[in-house]
């Protein structure tokens, strides 16, 4: 890190102080939690990106399959769904694993011809129709158990913090699938498979309430840190929060955020040593080496490919981390909540603004650019009052516009991606 | 009888908006075929390119009638059109002049081309959403059906009725009328022929005096005049929603990749084969069957493979097959 880079690092974060000072704390904290969870996406997101040239457009869909791996794992399990059906939906599960593995087998060991391509295509519709016979059945009973308040068979009860690496492999396994399937064609199907699998996951999320309660959200993930109410029962607490002169509310929640904040700066400092230590070894240089030429890289016996597929899954694992961090921070499932805009793109901003192939540009664009993007609506929407003041109350295109401030970003997102990539393309803090 | 009442289910309920589907879709995808092999990148801005062209259709559509100017049985929005087309013209000549020609001139990696699409992808749907805002748009007026499902079953004596939507017959009418013209194009003319030299071999394109920019420009006139009619084709049979477009990219480009990416004909083909499967999938076929089926052995359920819910995943699998077992597509397009 050179003298600038620090002098960055310190502005974005007298931003979060002067949001502090002059906004108030909880909304401080809040921006500096969500940019520890931006900052590790974007690492996720340079991995592939800035070591490989790999474009993923699917961060979303690998950031709520953590996400999912957090509720799959901490929340308490629902027994009666799992009475009436969760047996059911795990052979019917296992079964179209069967399936699909046999097809594999037998497209592999049959002789090529007009045998195989039958064969094949009977044994898929056989095992298509079987695994329907026995998943819709159990799949109906799950969702019928008290659809209310549970109706899916709920996780396995254990404490959240589990569930992050389970978020992570869930992610893992998904581009694993993603890459080997679309890596060592051209850089262009990687983007659109990618985008594929994003819509695909949110979709599983949205429509499989035995799995996720689909749009009815699931709400009370378990936190890894104590709760508010708690903390003011706490006579010690209370006698603390009363010596710093603030009131018992407002401490506890800022207790809870700090409490956040040192769990993800620790998530945060371990992977970056990780990712500077693996950037700065011969796999590292191996990986710039097969970005940059990779006719050359293969001439030296490096197998492109394969190693494409390691980074690949390596960045969507960190991406299925970040999601369950997010979900854990939030303590909520809320599948309709995810965008391409919010969870792919904006990401996507961070690592080009920050600096591709740089692990702490990375960092640095997660922060700072979460920072604009929550202040950025706010700034919006007073410029819109000053451009709208000259307008008559009531017109209906002072409406239009005023409504039409939340869309901004949208924009705003857009031009400045543009720029940076036209006129500063190796970004705030250039790889080395 | 039976079969009949079967058959025309099937032709109502699945094979005629099947077909309008697939006309929509094979005019998305020839945008995004086209600019592959002209310009050598996958555009991600083309949904909302669609979405653009569009938006400026339904607003010059509401403006006609707010004047009472109509077409009397066909939509409105045809007069909207050449509207659509050439503002959504000016936009990607706009987009092209400040964004893309910088990169070409460069000579990029193809995947760098395609992160600045992304860019103006985002632009351009904030843009739209700031001017109609995110929510449904109707704008289809006129006679609503060619045929309606009564009148057919008056005429046939059948139990079960066929509907033809007037929005449906204009676009498989309009779809027919583009596909043509555009092949008229690149093979006939002078500019056509130069556009497929350029997309073979840019190279000696450029040595036998082919002006490079020209081609460009053409291209995109092109594109534009394609992406709107297919945005507004589909709007008028279903409705117009900005996310909806941003949406249909994932087909297209899966319809694109299964003709072969840069082949025109791979994209009609392409656009057919993912409508088709997206509709017979998602379609519960219930009724077909209780007709076809022998008295007692109608099924139970809905019998429907995949709920609607998942029509993208239809796209994707498509898309996973093709890439697994013929990366350049069905009709040998370029990209490997």
């Amino acid at each position: 890190m050179t003298k600038r880079d620090a002098l960055l690092f310190l502005f974005v974060g007298v931003l979060i102080l002067g949001t502090g000072v002059v906004q108030s704390w909880n909304s401080a904290l809040f921006i500096l939690n969500y940019g520890l969870i931006s900052a590790v996406m974007a690492l996720g997101v340079n991995m592939q990106w800035g070591y490989a040239g790999l474009f993923n457009v699917g961060v979303m869909g690998f950031t709520a399959l953590g996400g999912l791996g957090a509720v799959l794992v901490a929340m308490p399990p629902v027994r009666a769904a799992w009475s009436a059906g969760g047996l059911g939906v795990l052979g019917a599960l296992a079964l179209g694993l069967a399936v699909i593995v046999g097809a594999i087998w037998l497209w592999r060991t049959m002789p090529r011809g007009r045998l195989r391509g039958v064969g094949l295509l009977v044994w898929l519709v056989a095992g298509f129709f079987l695994y329907r016979a026995l998943f819709d059945p159990a799949v109906r009973a799950i969702e019928a158990v008290d659809p209310a308040a549970t109706g899916y068979l709920g996780g396995l009860g254990l404490p959240v913090l589990l569930g992050w690496p389970v978020g992570a492999a869930l992610a893992a396994g998904a581009a694993w699938i993603i890459g080997k399937t679309a890596l060592g064609l051209r850089s262009d199907y990687l983007a659109i498979a990618t985008l594929g699998i994003a819509e695909i996951v949110i979709a599983i999320l949205k429509n499989e309430d035995w799995l996720s309660r689909g749009v009815k959200n699931v709400i009370g993930v378990p936190r890894p840190v104590p709760y508010e109410v708690d903390l003011q029962q706490n006579a010690d607490f209370l006698a603390l929060a009363g010596r710093l002169g603030l009131d018992p509310v407002t401490a506890s929640t800022i207790a809870v955020k700090l409490a956040y904040a040192g769990l993800f700066a620790a998530i945060l400092l371990m992977l970056l040593w990780l990712a500077q230590n693996a950037l700065h070894s011969p796999w590292g240089r191996m990986m710039r080496a097969i970005r940059d030429n990779e006719t050359a890289a293969e001439a030296m016996g490096k197998d492109v490919t394969r190693r494409h597929l390691q980074v690949f899954i390596l960045g969507s694992a960190i991406c299925g981390l970040a999601g369950a961090m997010m979900v854990t921070y939030d303590s909520q499932l809320t599948p309709s909540s995810y965008q391409p805009l919010r969870y792919t793109f904006l990401i996507w901003v961070m690592v080009i603004v920050g600096g591709s192939g740089n692990n702490f540009g990375a960092v640095l664009g997660g922060f700072l650019i979460w920072f604009l993007w929550v202040q950025v609506e706010p700034m919006g929407m007073a410029l819109m009052q000053v451009i709208t003041s000259g307008m008559a109350d009531g017109s209906a295109l002072k409406a239009h516009l005023m409504d039409s401030v939340a869309h901004m970003r949208l924009l705003t997102m857009g031009v400045v991606l543009l720029l940076v990539l036209r006129f500063n393309p190796r970004g705030l803090i250039p790889e080395r | 009888m039976e079969l009949l009442n079967a058959l025309v289910t099937l032709a109502n309920f699945v094979l005629i908006p099947a077909t309008a589907y697939g006309a929509q879709l094979a005019l998305g995808a020839l945008g995004v075929t086209l600019i592959y092999g002209i310009l050598r990148f996958s555009n991600f801005a083309h949904g909302d390119t669609m979405a653009f062209g569009t938006m400026v259709t339904v607003l010059g559509t509401w403006w006609l009638q707010a004047r009472g100017i109509g077409l009397g049985p066909l939509p409105t929005a045809l007069l909207a059109l050449p509207l659509g087309i050439a503002l959504t013209a000016l936009l990607l000549l706009g987009t092209d002049r400040l964004v893309y020609r910088f990169y070409r001139e460069q000579r990029v990696k193809p995947v760098i081309l395609v992160i600045v699409s992304m860019g103006v992808m985002f632009i351009l749907n904030g843009l739209v959403r700031f001017i109609i805002g995110p929510d449904d748009q109707r704008f289809a007026d006129g006679e609503r059906f060619i045929i309606s499902a009564r009148e057919f079953k008056a005429m046939t004596g059948l139990d079960e009725g066929l509907a033809i939507r007037t929005t449906q017959g204009l676009t498989i009418v309009t779809a027919v009328i583009v596909v043509g013209l555009l092949f008229w194009f690149l093979s006939h003319t002078r500019t056509g022929k130069s556009m497929r030299a350029f997309s073979d071999n840019e190279d000696l394109a450029l040595l036998s005096g082919i002006n490079p920019e020209r081609v460009v420009a053409i291209t995109w006139i092109i594109v534009a005049a394609l992406a709107t009619i297919a945005g507004v084709l589909y709007g008028l049979d279903k409705s117009f929603k900005p996310f909806t477009y941003f949406q249909l990219l994932l087909p297209i480009f899966a319809a694109a990749i299964v003709g072969g990416l840069g082949n025109p004909l791979g994209a009609i083909a392409g656009g057919f084969i993912v409508a088709y499967s997206e509709v017979t999938i998602t379609y519960a076929w219930k009724k077909v069957l209780g007709y076809l089926a022998p008295e007692g052995l109608a099924p139970d359920g809905l019998v429907q493979l995949l709920s609607t819910d998942y029509k993208f995943a239809v796209s994707f699998v498509i898309l996973v097959i093709v890439l697994l077992f013929r990366p350049t597509g069905l009709f040998r397009g370029k990209a490997v």
